[in-house]
């Protein structure tokens, strides 16, 4: 794949910076993150748990897509924290829909707004948990890929249904404990891989699909701000760690999330017209120990296990930056 | 008895989440030191509640009414200008 040059974002930076100084010291990302509307969308108040990845993912996007969207959830942690009637945290128009059908309706949405005649000012914008995007909304987002409404997607991963307290999605690790996939004496946790997502996706051949993590803020906005632009469905997969479910203490959540990228569990690229490019990669690739032993839904594993990830990630670094 | 609500008295009702206090979750809380503040702004990007103001040149600080002391702000600051300290009520 190609390695991407003309993103600006914190990841290059790192780049360019010759001198050795920490990513967020460099004069290039100070500047860039001068550029970022200080509007919030989102406002204070909300119920996520302290150090929550996922309600920086929101924060994030809807500063880098601004107020002219509608914005449309199914059920998931986003939803129950940003709505507890009579309060919202959202500054933008908001539907809430059932758990399956957030792209059915972002579908209407769209349509309505063509109908309408405002399509061209106000954009679609529906944001689905992992398990409202995997496993349970996974009929209606591809109904409305293979449709090609003009909605973005966003999914936050947090690799569970933290929600109902952390049963296993199919977006789940191998390896990791959860409730429903407990570690003990006859099973070390989940014991299928995680299901890749964004890949499913891009086999629709929609114009724009990427993955972004919470720990670099530039790229992923950028991202949303490409796929908004983008005549047709656009897809965005982002990590977002979740501290009770993860296990780790909430302030290092971006330091998770930033190691998830380093030890290739993640992978940064984008998928546009059928055109990959990678737009972040490491300097230095971390042995996946380090991302691993720092959670509790990963402590039980045995040596074996580890080599087994380790080795899966290897075969996947060589296939993408390698080839 | 059941009663049937109108759309309006259902709106009338709604506000922002604002008036909901989330300072109360708090046990630390972030310290700024504007010493050795560089400007980089990664406390205010990174943090989920975004209690954290920015007031002018290379001067943060925090809104302890939403700030849920997760200690993003100070485990993400470069030059460590952020501390958490424990909050006595």
């Amino acid at each position: 794949m190609e390695v991407a040059a003309d993103i600006p974002s914190y990841v290059k930076c790192r780049k360019v910076c010759k001198a050795k100084l920490s990513a967020n010291r460099c004069f290039k990302f100070r500047k860039l993150l001068k550029k970022v509307s200080e509007e919030e969308l989102f406002s204070k108040g909300h119920r996520a748990c302290s150090g929550c990845g996922a309600a920086l993912a929101l924060r994030l996007a809807l500063k880098a897509a601004g107020k002219n969207v509608i914005v449309v959830q199914p059920t998931g942690c986003m939803e129950v924290v940003s709505t507890p009637y009579p309060e919202t945290s959202w500054k933008v128009p908001y539907i809430h829909v059932a758990f399956e059908n957030a792209a059915a309706v972002a579908s209407g949405v769209e349509a309505a707004l063509k109908a309408l005649g405002k399509k061209d000012r106000v954009k679609v914008l529906a944001i689905g948990g992992d398990g409202g995007t995997v496993d349970i909304g996974f009929q209606a987002l591809s109904g409305m890929l293979e449709r090609g409404h003009d909605v973005v997607y966003i999914c936050y991963d947090n690799e569970a249904y933290m929600n109902t307290g952390v049963q296993r999605s199919g977006s789940t690790p191998l390896g990791a404990a959860t409730t429903t996939s407990p570690a003990g004496k006859v099973s070390f946790g989940e014991d299928r891989p995680k299901k890749d997502m964004p890949r499913i996706v891009a086999a629709h051949n929609i114009p724009y699909v990427a993955t972004a993590s919470v720990a670099f803020p530039l790229d992923y906005m950028e991202k949303v701000r490409k796929a908004l632009e983008v005549k047709g469905p656009a897809y965005i997969h982002v990590l977002a760690p979740c501290p009770p479910g993860w296990g780790y203490d909430s302030a290092k959540t971006i330091e998770l999330a930033r190691l998830a990228v380093d030890t290739g569990m993640w992978i940064l690229y984008e998928i546009e017209n059928g055109k990959e490019r990678i737009t972040y990669k490491p300097t230095v690739k971390k042995p996946v120990e380090e991302y691993l032993r720092a959670q509790k839904r990963f402590r039980h594993l045995s040596k074996d296990i580890i080599q087994r990830i380790q080795e899966e990630i290897d075969k996947r670094w060589k296939e993408i930056f390698e080839s | 008895m059941f009663k049937a609500l109108r759309l309006e008295e259902i709106y009338e009702k709604m506000v922002s989440s604002e008036e909901y206090k989330t300072g109360g979750w708090r046990t630390f809380k972030p310290v700024f030191d504007k010493e050795k503040c560089i400007d980089c702004g990664s406390c205010w990007i990174y943090c989920p509640e975004n209690s954290i103001i920015k007031k002018g040149k290379a001067d943060y600080d925090v809104d302890l009414e939403f700030c849920k002391g997760c200690g993003i702000c100070a485990n993400e600051c470069p030059t460590e200008a952020i501390k958490m300290v424990l909050e006595e009520k």
